[in-house]
């Protein structure tokens, strides 16, 4: 007999991994993937291909050459975020502005922080922003979706008009009524399916709630933080609504349009920048509910999930330091 | 509804292959090695000495305190030394070494099969009885059970859990015991309800054991106040706390005695032996052990002398595969890894259980992603990888306030953390850590 192995218990674990769970988001994101590239097209696969690729590739140079630590490409974080980076672009953006998303997303965002698990706020996210400030006219031109026909084969060069949202924040700034403006965007069902102006990856609810069913049936995330956020925006552009019909877009049309189910669903999700306890992820989910509304009704910008999950992404650690899960035998009337 | 405790928990693979093994009694071995603490407390004092004669049954060292409890010899035959001898971890510690002659047994002790129904012995007898026979908790914790049953003053039990839960892969011994031992367990409930003045006594047992659910729910219709109640299966199910929400609904305050409650939770093998000491006089002397490993070639549930040694069991179990990597006490998830198998079965042993080398090997350690998974999956509603973060930083006194001692080491944050952290391994350093703070603020 050779020597025996002493180590303590547990002599058993489980067979989860870093890796499965990555690959398990990306199975997620692979009805959003096909509802994009039937929209978008051309412009879909180039942006996603160009994303992917230059995340990978910054992850492997300066986790190897700058941390000097071994490479962390095969644990696929890489790819979610390049994925994820690019469903939140629209579908003309050149090229090269990817690639510059890209760095940001992963030299600046994440290893910068220090690699996988210790950035603070979401990489993908980051890299949006980052576009979207500085160069703001490319990143607000969005290409009409057409169901995998038309411009299959156009990249930057197809016709462009506005999203849902812009429509109905450029209106309202007019004085025009809400339930008119409404009435000019495609209808709930189309919203639903994704055939409007948007992100790559944005546009389909329906796409991105399969993959939300996906991820709780395999217990990749929890229901509290995409149900607080959608619930938060549901109640709170409601009661809007029903105070003035006319100055506030009702919920469900809030819920179907822009970012806020991909933001809901995948960006605000994102392990690493969301809290620990049960109850800070309720806390995070309202918050981002909260802000995004705030940010869609009264700010600058049509849109504001991005903006909005960033912001709650920097109050994790406070959250984290404040709201404690529930001690078994602790706090008992 | 199955009853189950609300918060975290995981669902390890059962691996009960030894499930359908019926008990067999291993023959009695020609030397056996008893070490003197077998129990948490005081080490018992020995009172026999070198080529002395014992029999079966003859106390051989007595209990040395109140949190004690007293050891007999499992054969009979001559003190060959009394000595310290390497355990299983390694450390020496105080032992009787007997060899064996025959088994002839002492008179006092009834060795027939015949069920004693009749409970004579009144509460102080009882108590008196399980003491001198060296009862102790059999599920593992091996607390000595004449403690157990005699709580502060202040507190009054209510209802007496029984912990059949066995929620640990791979173990059976249980089980098994609740199956062919069901009528003198239910006597055994009787006598330890006698004992506490309780009239109410709940089985808890996991629902993956459905046959011992309903032989022990038909045969406790013939008994008052014996309910069963089928618990999920679920790990740490058998944990006592959780045992006591699942049944109960109860919440055992942080840092409190479960009787704080109304609770007492007794293993179905004390119970076992409980019948047996008041109704045979017969000491814990033996004890029924799974015997373990996806390679073993003849696993099964046996019934093993104390002091044997666990190479002797290996063999009996179709002897040590050649690939084997560890040999655990007890079961996966909470078991202690041996570092010999030239050691001797205690009252504490459930199980052993045999894992391949390739079994045995952790995986490397990746950064954290916060996935939050630990904190899902805590018992105890704690925050594992803030109390492995703050021990590798050695902050250790910070993890007092963060309820470290509420930690019941069942591993289910190491088991299900998908970076193959350690996270156990540092709270029980942290753990340690801040017990010798305490210690040093009281010297002071």
């Amino acid at each position: 007999m050779s020597k025996l192995i002493v180590s303590l218990s547990p002599h058993q674990f489980g067979s989860n991994s870093v890796k499965k769970l990555m690959f398990g988001v990306l199975i997620a994101l692979l009805p959003t993937l096909f509802v994009s590239v039937w929209y978008f097209g051309l412009g879909a696969i180039t942006i996603i291909v160009t994303s992917v690729l230059s995340s990978v590739f910054f992850e492997y140079v300066f986790t190897r050459f700058l941390l000097k630590k071994p490479s962390t490409i095969s644990d696929g974080s890489a790819i979610l975020t390049g994925l994820l980076l690019a469903f939140n672009l629209p579908s003309n953006l050149p090229f090269w502005l990817v690639i510059i998303g890209a760095f940001f997303a992963i030299v600046v965002a994440k290893i910068s922080f220090g690699g996988i698990g210790s950035n603070i706020f979401n990489p993908a996210l980051a890299g949006r922003v980052f576009l979207l400030i500085s160069w703001p006219v490319q990143m607000t031109s969005w290409p009409e979706p057409s169901p995998l026909s038309k411009h299959l084969l156009g990249y930057t060069d197809v016709t462009t008009g506005a999203t849902p949202l812009g429509v109905l924040s450029e209106g309202l700034r007019s004085g025009e009524s809400a339930t008119k403006l409404i009435s000019r965007v495609p209808d709930y069902l189309q919203l639903f399916m994704g055939n409007a102006g948007g992100s790559i990856g944005e546009v389909g609810a329906a796409a991105i709630l399969i993959g939300l069913v996906y991820m709780l049936m395999k217990k990749i995330i929890s229901w509290h933080i995409p149900v607080s956020i959608l619930g938060t925006v549901a109640i709170f552009t409601g009661i809007l609504w029903f105070a003035n019909p006319d100055k506030f877009a009702d919920p469900l049309f809030h819920l179907l349009s822009g970012g806020i189910m991909l933001g809901a669903v995948f960006m605000a999700t994102d392990y690493v920048t969301s809290p620990m306890s049960k109850r800070g992820m309720l806390i995070y989910g309202v918050g981002i509910g909260l802000l995004t509304v705030v940010i869609r009704v009264w700010g600058a910008f049509p849109e504001g999930v991005s903006f909005a999950i960033l912001i709650m992404n920097a109050f994790v650690p406070l959250i984290n330091m404040y709201i404690k899960p529930k001690r078994f035998g602790k706090n008992k009337r | 509804m199955l009853k189950t405790f609300p918060k975290g928990g995981i669902h390890p693979p059962e691996n009960k292959i030894t499930a359908d093994k019926e008990t067999v009694t291993l023959p009695i071995p020609k030397k056996v090695i008893i070490p003197v603490s077998q129990h948490i407390g005081a080490p018992a004092k020995v009172i026999v000495k070198k080529n002395d004669k014992v029999k079966t049954g003859q106390m051989i060292a007595q209990s040395n305190g109140f949190v004690s409890a007293c050891i007999h010899s499992s054969v009979s035959g001559t003190v060959f030394k009394v000595d310290n001898i390497p355990d299983a971890g390694g450390y020496k510690r105080l032992a009787v070494v007997i060899n064996v002659e025959e088994d002839e047994w002492l008179d006092t002790i009834d060795r027939s099969e015949d069920i004693i129904k009749e409970i004579n012995s009144d509460k102080n007898e009882i108590l008196k009885k399980i003491h001198d026979a060296g009862v102790v908790g059999l599920g593992g914790a091996t607390f000595p059970t004449h403690v157990k049953l005699l709580p502060p003053k202040s507190m009054k039990p209510e209802v007496l859990i029984i912990n059949g839960a066995e929620c640990e892969p791979y173990l059976t011994a249980d089980y098994r015991l609740m199956l062919e031992k069901s009528e003198e367990l239910l006597i055994g409930i009787k006598i330890l309800m006698k004992a506490l003045s309780v009239n109410k006594a709940v089985i808890g047992i996991e629902n993956n054991k459905p046959d011992a659910i309903n032989k022990l729910e038909t045969l406790s219709g013939n008994y008052d106040n014996i309910l069963i109640a089928a618990l999920k299966t679920k790990y740490p199910q058998g944990g006592e706390k959780q045992l006591i929400k699942a049944v109960t609904g109860k919440e055992v305050p942080s840092g409190e005695l479960p009787v704080k409650v109304g609770a007492v939770v007794q293993n179905v093998g004390t119970v076992f032996a409980v019948y047996e000491a008041v109704q045979k006089n017969k000491p814990l002397i033996d004890r029924i052990v799974t015997v373990t490993g996806k390679y073993l070639s003849n696993p099964g549930n046996f019934k093993v002398r104390i002091g044997t040694s666990v190479k002797e069991l290996i063999n009996t179990a179709g002897g040590l595969p050649e690939n084997t990597g560890k040999i655990i006490s007890g079961g996966p998830m909470m078991g202690r890894a041996l570092i010999t198998d030239n050691t001797g079965i205690t009252k504490g042993t459930s199980g052993i259980l045999i894992l391949s080398e390739q079994e045995s090997k952790r995986r490397s350690i990746k950064p954290c992603i916060r996935c939050a998974k630990c904190v899902e999956v805590c018992p105890m509603g704690l925050e594992p990888f803030f109390l492995m973060a703050l021990s590798r930083k050695t902050l250790f006194e910070k993890t007092e306030n963060e309820g470290i001692f509420d930690c019941i080491e069942c591993g289910s944050c190491s088991y299900i953390c998908p970076s193959d952290r350690p996270l156990l391994d540092f709270i029980r350093l942290s753990k340690k850590e801040v017990a010798l703070i305490r210690k040093a603020k009281r010297i002071k």
